[in-house]
């Protein structure tokens, strides 16, 4: 059984301009100790998928349907007592600005500690113990010293690394990583990066890696979900997506990654715009922005299907897997041209 | 801290001087002579005139006059006497000023109770009944003035159903001869003009813990509060309220030190002989010392809590270091 089995999770915001579709109709699975990335724009649905999975979502104004399967049992509809027990326990979270995610006005000692007070019956003092063993374990230098430090008197690194310790502080199932390099520089980035793939050997948590950026999904993940405008566009094993990318959305995230090796003027960018949630364009949703635009995209929704070569890889694209196969791999040897 | 706190009564005798200085130039602006006042106004004798001027130094130019006030300030600690009863500003003060405590104080505690309950819970559920009608409840606050307020509640509760004392104030310790008194008579006595003089404030409380906490609770660390499994009254309690209520102290604090210095149109309505009443009486009467009392009276208190204040908010916001 996997760990978190997420079929058909729909999320919808009642706004005052009307219905935002944010997450519409997106499965998937996570196995134990499995890495899964989620890529997309910003505004892709990927954030509020994991959000909705773990029931923080404004109560007032958000419509859900679908599973959420936590071991066998459905998140979605579990009183908010049993879904505490689970949250920050079981399946825990970071978040992408460590600038804000902390509690100003506590020492981050009293922060890691409420954390495991939550979920064990422990003593303060055992709990304080806990607490200065995984911030050495995430890297924070004298941690002993600067356990009763406040987050201003930290480094945005330094506050990054003491959320994924408090993430990690009571042995999660699964870590839900959220964007968690983005408001970082390059070099910390790295840092973090090394730090949770080594942390997760380490743990054993399966992860979900929510982000922007496919050089972090190289990094880190084993499977892979690409999002586009609410909807799951290509889901592939990692090495398959960067290998034989299926989706005209995924070569256009591709073409936009910067690279250090190469000599390129400019990058190449996506036109347009993501499309409004409030009123998604019919048929694929990616069609106003697609340079392979076809008649039919703009009347049939593409459905998420397996590729003939390979059942793992699954794409939602009218174009056929000829034309898709050449093209990859005409983008896939520009980009090794560029590389030299 | 020494350096701060040395540097912060610097700058509170800076702000002493030109209040108190300013004071004066109004007074003396005014088209009026204090001597005559002082004679029994109008039909004051032309030779009693002349004598209480020269005796009270009205001749002098104006700094000459502040400066004697300044010296007898600072060496006799003394506000002078009054120039039309002959009584010590500095007793007149001592009777006045815990009237306007009573008053201000009974109405913070009135206040804060009325802004922290409704307050929060309208920022807990934004739009409900009870929000609405909270919002409606501020506006009235805000526009209705205390005198208005006050003869309302002085003409129905207490002279039509006769539930509580009219006007006036009754003494806690030491009440006047054949005056009611005593801890009960002076809660009794209070309960209106604290109702009257909170109305206000509980408004702009309300609105502005409101705020407060609508707005921390969509801060990311109050989700972080969340993702670790805290219950809604533990995020509520431990992570939203210390950080919301952090301005709601600097306001309590500045607020509270502004209205010790005589929450007039209150003490105007029910006859209270605290601070804004003496200052109004002592303005009607072009009575100097006691204008002038009054007013180094409420600076102090002014300066004092602002002191307080930031002496509370360094303790209790981290992120702050006095230096």
């Amino acid at each position: 059984m996997a760990l978190l089995e997420v079929r058909n999770l729909r999320t919808s915001f009642r706004t005052d301009d009307g219905i935002v579709r944010a997450v519409d109709g997106v499965s998937f699975e996570v196995e134990k100790g499995q890495v899964l990335g989620i890529v997309g724009e910003s505004g892709s649905g990927k954030s509020v998928t994991n959000l909705t999975i773990m029931g923080l979502n404004p109560r007032q104004n958000t419509i859900t349907s679908g599973e959420a399967l936590w071991k066998g049992r459905d998140l979605l509809k579990m009183k908010p007592a049993e879904l505490r027990e689970i949250r920050g326990s079981e399946i825990s979270m970071i978040f992408q600005d460590p600038m804000t995610s902390l509690n100003p006005v506590h020492t981050i000692g009293k922060q890691l500690v409420e954390a495991i007070l939550l979920h064990r019956d422990v003593t303060k003092r055992v709990a304080r113990a806990r607490a200065l063993e995984l911030l050495r374990a995430v890297g924070i230098p004298r941690a002993d010293a600067r356990i009763d430090d406040y987050p201003h008197q930290f480094s945005g690194g330094m506050r990054q690394r003491v959320m994924i310790a408090m993430a990690l502080i009571n042995d999660p199932d699964l870590l839900i990583a959220d964007e968690p390099t983005t408001a970082l520089d390059v070099t910390t980035q790295a840092q973090i990066l090394a730090l949770m793939k080594r942390l997760q050997q380490d743990f054993g948590s399966a992860i979900i890696m929510i982000t922007h950026d496919l050089g972090v999904i190289a990094e880190i993940a084993d499977d892979v979900f690409v999002m586009y405008a609410a909807n799951v566009v290509e889901q592939a094993e990692v090495h398959d997506l960067f290998n034989r990318p299926q989706h005209p959305y995924t070569w256009g995230l591709m073409g936009s990654l910067p690279r250090l090796d190469a000599d390129v003027e400019r990058l190449t960018q996506i036109p347009g715009q993501p499309p409004s949630l409030l009123r998604p364009p019919p048929g694929c949703r990616f069609h106003p922005r697609c340079p392979y635009v076809m008649e039919v995209c703009k009347t049939t929704v593409p459905k998420l299907v397996p590729t003939q070569k390979d059942p793992g890889h699954l794409q939602a694209c009218h174009l056929d897997e000829e034309t898709k196969d050449r093209e990859a791999a005409k983008l896939l040897e520009a980009m090794m041209v560029e590389a030299g | 801290m020494f350096r701060y706190l040395v540097r912060r009564t610097l700058w509170a005798i800076m702000l002493f001087i030109v209040i108190t200085f300013v004071t004066f130039v109004i007074f003396f602006m005014a088209p009026q002579n204090p001597g005559r006042a002082v004679c029994g106004g109008e039909r004051a004798r032309a030779d009693c005139i002349e004598r209480a001027t020269e005796k009270l130094g009205l001749d002098d130019p104006i700094p000459v006059q502040y400066l004697r006030f300044l010296k007898r300030l600072v060496i006799d600690r003394s506000l002078g006497q009054s120039f039309i009863t002959n009584e010590q500003v500095n007793d007149v003060i001592a009777d006045a000023a815990p009237v306007t405590a009573s008053l201000v104080f009974g109405g913070a505690i009135l206040w804060m109770m009325i802004g922290l309950v409704v307050g929060i819970f309208s920022a807990l559920r934004p739009r409900s009944l009870l929000d609405r009608i909270a919002m409606v409840g501020v506006l009235v606050g805000v526009s209705a003035h205390p005198v208005w307020i006050g003869l309302i509640f002085s003409y129905f509760l207490g002279y039509k159903w006769h539930i509580t004392p009219i006007a006036t104030y009754a003494d806690f310790f030491n009440p006047v001869e054949g005056q009611p008194g005593g801890p009960w008579q002076w809660f009794y006595h209070m309960i209106l003009p604290w109702c009257t003089f909170a109305i206000l404030f509980a408004a702009l409380y309300v609105r502005m813990i409101r705020a407060n906490v609508m707005e921390t609770m969509s801060e990311d660390y109050v989700r972080t509060a969340r993702a670790k499994g805290a219950p809604e009254s533990r995020v509520l309690g431990a992570h939203v309220l210390r950080n919301a209520l952090l301005p709601v102290v600097t306001m309590l604090g500045m607020d509270i030190g502004i209205a010790l210095g005589g929450a007039i149109f209150t003490e105007g309505v029910y006859q209270l002989p605290g601070l804004g009443l003496t200052a109004i009486n002592a303005v009607n009467a072009q009575d100097l010392a006691v204008v002038q009392g009054v007013v180094v009276f409420s600076t102090l208190c002014i300066i004092f809590f602002n002191l307080i204040v930031d002496l509370l908010y360094a303790w209790i916001d981290p992120r702050i270091r006095l230096t």
